[in-house]
């Protein structure tokens, strides 16, 4: 904190929690955590670049029982930001700032991340590639 | 004219106390567009290529038109995200050298992260 004296405004034990606060908050968490998970994006494509034994180790981390636990945990991450983000798009032309749809929206969101994390985990774990 | 209380030519160059702008929010948002459908495009391409073996993986990898999305879904999303984790910085860490340290820190990271993905998908791309 800085060392101003001030008094400071009130915080999160002072709010009722609602919609609009949790998106808020949980858009910024998932943008550091996709942040981080950047980084697996370039050991991917490092992997693939410095020959078949990196790249076994690379698949062998990623499929392991771990690895596919991080990888869904990502994946859901990764939606919501995406959601979220398509919404606050949408929000920077002005629209559905009304509480109703701006609380609308945010559930929107949140529901839409757990889908389409739902069809690309179903797809990948029943082998529907196969 | 309006209640605007900034002089005319200050009005015109539209820059604010910053001298920057609105350039930051904007890049923000432009970046954040562009990884729409480059990341929605790398899932899908994922997708495809599961469980391939390496040949698959690197002849995918090596195809012109996606090494092209590669390289700017990598620089699209290292610009997207310094910028994502500058304003975090900035509104949460009050300690002023820990904040200039991890602002430069995080740039620093950021900028070897990209160019060493750049350089994998390069080396693929032009076998070598």
């Amino acid at each position: 904190m800085a060392q101003t004296g001030r008094p400071l405004s009130p915080h999160l034990q002072v709010y009722k929690w609602q919609v609009q606060m949790v998106t808020s908050i949980l858009h910024r968490a998932t943008g550091i955590i996709n942040a981080v998970g950047s980084l697996i994006i370039v050991w991917g494509l490092a992997s693939v670049a410095a020959g078949p034994e990196a790249f076994a180790t690379f698949t062998g981390v990623a499929g392991s029982p771990f690895g596919t636990v991080v990888l869904v945990g990502w994946t859901l991450n990764f939606f919501y930001h995406l959601c979220n983000g398509i919404r606050h798009l949408v929000q920077d032309t002005g629209a559905g700032y009304a509480v109703p749809s701006f609380v609308r929206s945010s559930w929107l969101g949140i529901v839409a991340a757990f889908v389409l994390t739902a069809l690309v985990w179903a797809y990948i774990l029943t082998g529907a590639h196969a | 004219m309006s209640k605007d209380l900034r002089n005319p030519l200050a009005r015109a160059r539209g820059l604010g106390s910053a001298k920057e702008g609105v350039s930051h929010w904007m890049l923000q948002r432009v970046t954040a567009l562009g990884l729409v459908f480059l990341t929605l495009w790398f899932i899908g391409t994922v997708l495809s290529i599961l469980h391939a073996d390496y040949a698959t993986a690197r002849a995918t990898l090596a195809k012109p038109w996606n090494a092209v999305m590669l390289i700017a879904l990598i620089l699209t999303m290292y610009r997207h995200l310094t910028l994502g984790l500058q304003v975090v910085i900035e509104d949460y860490v009050h300690t002023r050298w820990l904040e200039v340290a991890s602002l430069v820190i995080i740039k620093f990271i950021a900028v070897l992260a990209a160019l060493t993905g750049v350089l994998a998908v390069l080396r693929v791309a032009l076998g070598s």
